[in-house]
């Protein structure tokens, strides 16, 4: 297993740096939001990850069962999807009126119009 | 150790998904490769014994959250303007903050290990006190709701003030405009 021991760390490295990376190259306020979001679910699996143990079971308890798998990640997770959604519905609730004010969504876009003023 | 093959593959899907969120420009195939991905994360966590966090995820992340973008892209239109240049800088960017990360998770217990600080500490106090403290088997909401339960009120303070901030943002206008139109 010591091959694999740091794999799911690194991966949620890339899915992380992925999410990085679509918020700051792409210039479309709601792409920018959905790598927000990647960004998100990545850091998600990233403490999902540091709460497992090898053999346990999830964190219901019943009979027969010794060892558990971490439940305070779980917890901190529960609460991180919510909060996380309701800042991406604020965040394009923000783009929609935007796009209201400027009636363009490309970064490029706004700040011409910025400018022109 | 079928699940930790499973975890593997579905990893692997999930580099696959980012990657194809990158490269496409049409705002909707993106919305629903995030819906791929948010439950791919949510089949992550089962196999990894966070069986709350996966309904959770799959009902609000890949559910609420798609509905919210296509809603979102139904408005304010479809398809991404393609970059003029090279994003040189951005992935300079990405590879050195990846690096950095890297480094950082060389001194990390290995995945899966059990003696580790974090296992040793509170969690084990809450595996085994909370059935006779609160009474019902699942652990996660022991915690979740009756040891924690203030941080869920302020959860739920925090998700009114979302709903307050959306109404503010793009209901006030919508109803000066109808006064105009009588007017």
């Amino acid at each position: 297993m010591s091959a694999l021991g740091l794999y799911n760390y690194w991966i949620v490295i890339f899915l992380m740096m992925t999410g990085f990376y679509v918020v700051i190259s792409s210039g479309n306020l709601v792409k920018k939001i959905i790598g927000l979001s990647l960004f998100q679910a990545s850091v998600f699996i990233l403490y999902i990850s540091l709460g497992k143990i090898s053999n346990g079971g999830p964190p219901i308890l019943r009979e027969g069962v010794e060892l558990y798998s971490n439940p305070l990640p779980h917890v901190l997770i529960l609460t991180a999807i919510v909060v996380g959604v309701s800042t991406t519905a604020l965040g394009l609730s923000l783009v929609v009126r935007i796009k209201e004010s400027y009636g363009a969504v490309e970064e490029e876009e706004i700040h011409r119009q910025d400018e022109s003023l | 150790m079928i699940a930790e093959i499973i975890n593997v593959v579905l990893l692997g899907l999930l580099v696959i998904t980012a990657v194809a969120a990158i490269r496409l420009h049409d705002l909707f195939a993106v919305v629903m490769v995030f819906g791929i991905y948010s439950f791919l994360a949510a089949t992550v966590f089962v196999v990894l014994d966070a069986v709350d966090v996966a309904f959770t995820e799959a009902a609000v992340g890949a559910g609420i959250s798609t509905i919210l973008m296509l809603a979102t892209i139904s408005l304010v239109g479809r398809w991404e303007r393609r970059p003029a240049h090279r994003p040189f800088l951005p992935i300079l960017v990405v590879v050195v903050t990846g690096g950095a990360l890297v480094y950082g998770t060389l001194d990390m217990p290995n995945f899966g290990e059990q003696s580790t600080p974090v296992h040793e500490h509170i969690a084990p106090y809450y595996l085994e006190q909370s059935k006779s403290d609160i009474g019902i088997p699942n652990v996660v909401t022991s915690v979740l709701a009756s040891y924690r339960g203030y941080d869920t009120l302020g959860e739920l303070t925090v998700i009114f003030t979302a709903g307050i901030g959306v109404l503010g943002i793009l209901g006030i206008r919508r109803r000066r405009e109808e006064k105009n139109s009588e007017g």
